[in-house]
């Protein structure tokens, strides 16, 4: 009895993980510039892959594999910002951004000449 | 890190240096621990094998690849840190759920802005989980950091105005006040708790 309802919400949670990354993958197409992109990449992203572990979870229900999912969870939370930081700022200083879609910029009001203009 | 080397005018120092060598043994120490639980975590079950390749691994990682000491003056708070966690995971589906309502909207072009956010504690540790945090929050992206002045800039989606600028600072803030209230130490709560939420945070 558990177990069917284990595997019936695991499987909830993995079609709802696949839309979550589907919506991602259509934000990283859409969105206009790499700054709106990352958006896309991080949080629909990462609670798409929380879904379809929880998903796997469920079906799944052994100790090692549950340490593992763990583990796939730990490090996709860790990473995942970090990665779309580092993409972002990248965009940010080589000014692959549209400067016509922000509706301030206070990191170019820093004159630290880290912007668009600055060094590579 | 990478940014000017202009000093915070009231930044109290990355918090406590220099705890003496018991302090370091003992981060060494929760280090190697870590690292021999994932070991045995990714080899799927605990035994005598994996317990001393997890040691022997870990301890050469630590030997080979030393981080900078991170200096971790707080302590944790348990039910504070349940109200992060559940907070935490409240936004980050209301979040996710945000940008993918605009990512499958016909014919929406998102706005967005930068705007700067000077955290209150400015301690690497503060500043590293706020950072992380933050990302998964609604509407928010890290783009750079400066690690002087415990400032954050982030890439805010789908503004609408000036009000939006606000809103995503107090936020910031916010995330920041909940991280502090679990992790944080005695002299950084009450830093936290008597601020009124800076609203002039250029620096």
């Amino acid at each position: 009895m558990i177990a069917t309802i284990a595997d019936w919400l695991g499987a909830g949670c993995l079609v709802a993980g696949a839309l979550l990354g589907l919506a991602a993958a259509i934000g990283v197409l859409r969105f206009p510039d790499a700054l709106s992109r990352m958006h896309a990449a991080t949080k629909p992203q990462v609670l798409g892959v929380m879904l379809l572990l929880l998903g796997i979870a469920l079906r799944l229900r052994s100790p090692a594999d549950l340490g593992m999912i763990l583990l796939v969870a730990v490090f996709q939370l860790a990473t995942a910002p970090v990665a779309a930081q580092m993409i972002g700022r990248a965009a940010y200083r080589s000014g692959r951004f549209d400067r016509g879609l922000l509706d301030a910029d206070e990191l170019a009001e820093r004159g630290s000449g880290s912007g668009p203009a600055g060094p590579a | 890190m990478t940014g000017p080397p202009e000093p915070a005018p009231d930044a109290p120092g990355p918090a406590t240096v220099g705890r003496g060598r018991l302090g370091r043994w003992r981060d060494q120490v929760v280090a190697l621990g870590w690292l021999v639980a994932v070991w045995s975590l990714l080899w799927g079950d605990l035994n005598w094998a994996n317990l001393v390749g997890g040691l022997l691994v870990g301890g050469a990682v630590l030997v080979f690849y030393p981080l900078p000491a991170v200096s971790f003056g707080g302590r944790l708070r348990p039910g504070a840190l349940l109200v992060f966690a559940g907070r935490f995971v409240i936004e980050l589906v209301s979040a996710s759920l945000h940008v993918a309502r605009i990512a499958v909207q016909p014919g929406y072009r998102p706005r967005g802005a930068i705007v700067a956010v000077r955290l209150r504690v400015p301690s690497d540790l503060n500043l590293a989980l706020t950072a992380e945090a933050v990302s998964l929050v609604p509407g928010t992206l890290i783009l750079e950091v400066d690690r002087d002045s415990g400032t954050l800039y982030l890439h805010v989606l789908d503004t609408h105005g000036p009000g939006d600028l606000e809103v995503a600072r107090d936020r910031t803030l916010t995330v920041e006040r909940r991280i502090v209230r679990a992790v944080g130490s005695a002299a950084e709560l009450r830093r936290i708790e008597t601020d009124s939420p800076a609203k002039g945070t250029r620096s």
